[in-house]
């Protein structure tokens, strides 16, 4: 069967002075009609370059410099935007990634629909239009379409705008859907409708599909080929079931083995007669919306409700669940950037919840946080030398004795001490993950609590820090309450997992017995929503250790 | 700093500001040089053409040199806008940390005291805060500065809500930092930026609410100021068109030199903005 879209030695070059001359360099694939053919690649690979370059939606300073891209037998390279409109749309569709801003947030999303229809040229008058729209809302799984057609976007869910993207997509049946990254901002099982919905309908409708994703997991799920792409090339390009089970590219290898397991590990020995030095107890925190100024009432939600739980030394708690669960509100009242409004934090049996700044000042030392967000979690204009030493400086150690240490714990987290003279972006994600730890370090502190540490990194880099957390977990007997919402990486790192729904821990228990047989309705809805979990990961060599690690070159002077 | 200077210089406008600007300043500073004798004094015939007698711009109504007054006219405005603007800078980052730092109730305190000093229209309050103190050099840079800071204030105020809620203001929270430390270390730093282009912006307007406050003759008596010159020879401007032509030409070339550098800051200071202004 002949391709429906060729992508014949792609090349796209960088402005100059970008770290590489081209963003995609000599890439071609075909996309047979009626495949899902993904594109996996890690942050910086050129796979969304790729898809957009399709639709004639490049970024302006960057330039395709070679190559051909062929829908059915036409080149659309070099076309002008008139001709391009025409195509996309009704050719080509294309879902982003952000259904939050993909969606115009001043108009209907009826309204938004019918536009396509109506600047196509269908013909379809105004009725016409409205009973497509509906056909549609309805085809993407949207109860009542009649009433939906009316909301504004910021009325539908995330997921439920991902379907009014996909509808939208589809209203002119194109040959193609360009798919970027559909699902990475939902959650889990939302995740787990959208990816079954888009196979449905490339079904049902005989689309051929180019999904580009990162996660491995999604690619199990829903790919019939796949393409791995590294530096903007192509590396490895064959069906699901090769590539997934018996990758031959050193680095499609790699990705793969860092990809965690769904199986957790035989379990480490805990010791049970240990006083846990953290126990929460009836915790409880709602959030009032502010409203109405001075004396008005705003809208209370309530985050937290009645959560309790303990972790010993050396043991990592983890903490699962959807986004608005309420788990990350739980990681900021137990290192108290939050004021919990119930319930208890002990500390080593002193319960921590209600004291004051001066009061709570030792215990700071000893409850220390890993944010999220490599890039928002250091500060910009502070050197990291410098940022490491605040803590224990504020703490009352020399500031001399401080940087000492700092030094220290940059070798301890694998960076090059030499690192405290440079400032946090001469860093990559993963870098400044370490630094982070290594911050959190500083305190010598008994609990670490860990918020989604390493949902903003690469897979591969993912792997070298769970590593790194686990190492110093275990050397420094350290408490940890592991927050996050992939259960992969919770199966690989964590003892024991409470999963938290709508405030509340709807079960707790060991990983591999709650793995094995989990007991809450919920937890086996999170656990089957899991993409990929059909597929494990076949064992190959022994993946990058947390050691490895090659120190930066210096940015120039500036 | 070398990169600052490219993004800066990329902007032609901002570079003939500086310029005109550093020109203001040394002639501001080489007054007595210039003109040794007060420009108070009579040096000339009342009512003298420019480029015709021995004073370059010609004379006032009582033969006073119009240049000396605009060259020692120029350091009282200087001095003006330069004080009163770090004086309302500070006040601004003060008023303005504390409330978007602490949110809430003193948040709301702070605002509804700000919203109250920008309810009265500030040229208006300016003037009877002046004739109130008793005109003075002092008492313009008091009261220019009263009625200037509750733009920075809410600027500074809108930075740190955004600021305070960031993972790295929250690390220091949990490493057990000071307020002040906080403040002042992690999120000031980082709003200095925005702060930095509209205190440029703000020297601009407090040289003209300075001028005009002197054109009402409420100026210093003891100072000569453009303002001051352009009032006192308005009865005569058919006649003598160059009394307030010459020291209205200053303020003009002044401020706008001025506002070219505040927006030059703003292109080197939020390089990302510029470029896609510009593309």
């Amino acid at each position: 069967m002949s391709a429906v879209l060729e992508v014949e030695n792609l090349t796209i070059d960088l402005p100059p002075g970008a770290d590489r001359a081209h963003a995609v360099e000599d890439v071609s694939f075909a996309l047979k009609p009626e495949e899902i053919l993904c594109i996996v690649g890690e942050s910086g690979s050129g796979k969304s370059m790729t898809a957009q370059a399709v639709m004639g939606l490049l970024p302006p300073l960057v330039r395709i410099s070679g190559g051909a891209v062929r829908l059915e037998g036409v080149d659309l390279l070099g076309r002008s935007e008139a001709d391009l409109r025409d195509v996309r749309g009704r050719r080509v569709a294309m879902i982003f990634q952000e259904p939050m801003t993909a969606l115009n947030p001043l108009m209907r999303v009826g309204d938004q629909i019918a536009e396509v229809l109506r600047f196509h040229g269908t013909g379809m008058d105004k009725a016409a239009r409205r009973r497509r729209t509906a056909e549609l809302l309805e085809a993407v799984g949207l109860p009542e379409p009649e009433l939906l057609r009316h909301s504004y976007p910021f009325r539908l869910s995330g997921g439920q705008r991902q379907r009014v993207m996909i509808a939208m997509a589809l209203a002119l049946e194109p040959a193609v859907l360009i798919a970027d990254e559909p699902t990475t901002a939902l959650d889990v099982t939302t995740q787990a409708q959208i990816l079954a919905l888009i196979k449905k309908i490339q079904a049902e409708r005989h689309m051929a599909v180019l999904f580009i994703t990162h996660d491995f997991g999604v690619v199990a799920e829903i790919a019939d080929r796949v393409a791995v792409m590294q530096h903007g090339r192509v590396v490895e390009i064959g069906p699901a079931e090769q590539v997934l089970n018996a990758p031959q590219h050193a680095y499609t290898r790699r990705l793969i083995a860092a990809v965690p397991k769904l199986i957790p590990p035989a379990p480490r020995p805990v010791d049970a007669a240990a006083i846990p030095v953290l126990a929460a107890s009836g915790l409880v925190k709602t959030y009032a919306a502010r409203g109405g100024g001075f004396f008005g009432r705003g809208r209370t939600v309530q985050a937290v409700k009645d959560v309790a739980f303990e972790i010993r030394r050396g043991e990592t708690l983890g903490l699962v669940g959807e986004s608005g669960s309420g788990k990350s509100t739980v990681g900021r009242l137990v290192v108290r950037l939050l004021d919990p409004d119930g319930g208890a934090v002990r500390v080593d049996g002193i319960d921590i919840a209600g004291l004051r700044r001066r009061a709570l000042q030792p215990y700071r030392r000893r409850v220390q946080m890993v944010f999220q967000d490599p890039f928002a979690s250091l500060n910009p204009r502070r050197k990291v030398g410098k940022i490491i030493a605040d803590g224990p400086v504020a703490q009352g150690m020399k500031r001399a004795e401080a940087e000492a240490k700092a030094r220290e714990l940059l070798r301890l987290v694998g960076l090059d001490p030499g690192a405290t003279e440079r400032y946090p972006h001469e860093f990559s994600g993963g870098q400044r993950q370490r630094i982070g730890i290594a911050r959190a370090l500083a305190l010598e502190p008994e609990i670490l609590v860990a918020d989604e540490p390493v949902s903003a990194l690469d897979v591969s880099v993912q792997e070298q820090i769970l590593a790194l957390l686990d190492e110093i977990r275990v050397r420094l007997r350290l408490a940890m309450l592991f927050i996050t919402h992939d259960l992969r990486v919770a199966a690989q790192i964590c003892d024991r997992i409470a999963v938290m729904r709508r405030g509340e821990i709807v079960e707790t228990g060991p990983t591999a017995e709650l793995f094995a047989a989990p007991r809450h309705a919920y937890t086996r809805e999170l656990l089957a929503a899991v993409p990929g979990r059909h597929w494990t990961a076949p064992s190959l060599q022994t993946p990058l250790s947390s050691s490895t690690f090659s120190p930066p070159p210096l940015a120039g002077e500036g | 700093m070398k990169d600052f200077w490219k993004r800066y210089s990329r902007n032609r406008g901002a570079v003939v500001g500086l310029a005109v600007l550093a020109l203001v300043i040394v002639a501001s500073l080489a007054a007595p040089l210039l003109f040794p004798a007060s420009p108070w004094d009579m040096v000339g015939t009342p009512f003298q053409h420019p480029f015709q007698g021995d004073q370059l711009l010609g004379t006032d109504t009582l033969g006073r040199d119009v240049l000396a007054g605009i060259v020692y006219g120029a350091r009282v405005s200087l001095m003006v806008g330069v004080v009163s603007t770090l004086a309302a800078v500070l006040l601004g980052i003060a008023l303005g940390a504390v409330a978007g730092y602490h949110g809430g109730v003193v948040d709301d305190a702070v605002m509804r005291f700000t919203e109250f000093f920008q309810t009265i229209p500030s040229f208006v309050f300016a003037v009877v805060l002046v004739a109130i103190f008793r005109p003075s050099i002092q008492s313009i840079v008091v009261a220019i500065a009263i009625v200037s800071w509750p733009p920075v204030a809410r600027l500074v105020r809108g930075e740190f809500l955004s600021l305070r809620s960031r993972e790295f203001v929250q690390a220091a929270v949990v490493t057990g930092q000071s307020t002040g430390t906080i403040i002042l270390r992690e999120i000031l730093p980082n709003a200095l930026s925005p702060i930095i282009v509209l205190a440029s912006l703000m020297v601009a307007t407090a040289i003209l609410l300075e001028s005009s406050i002197s054109f009402l003759g409420l100026g210093d008596p003891n100072l000569m100021s453009w303002g001051y010159m352009i009032g006192a020879s308005r009865t005569v401007i058919r006649t003598a068109w160059w009394m307030s032509v010459f020291p209205g030409l200053a303020i003009m070339v002044t401020v706008l030199a001025i506002n070219l550098i505040g927006e030059g800051l703003n292109d080197a200071l939020n390089p990302r903005l510029a470029r896609r202004g510009r593309a």
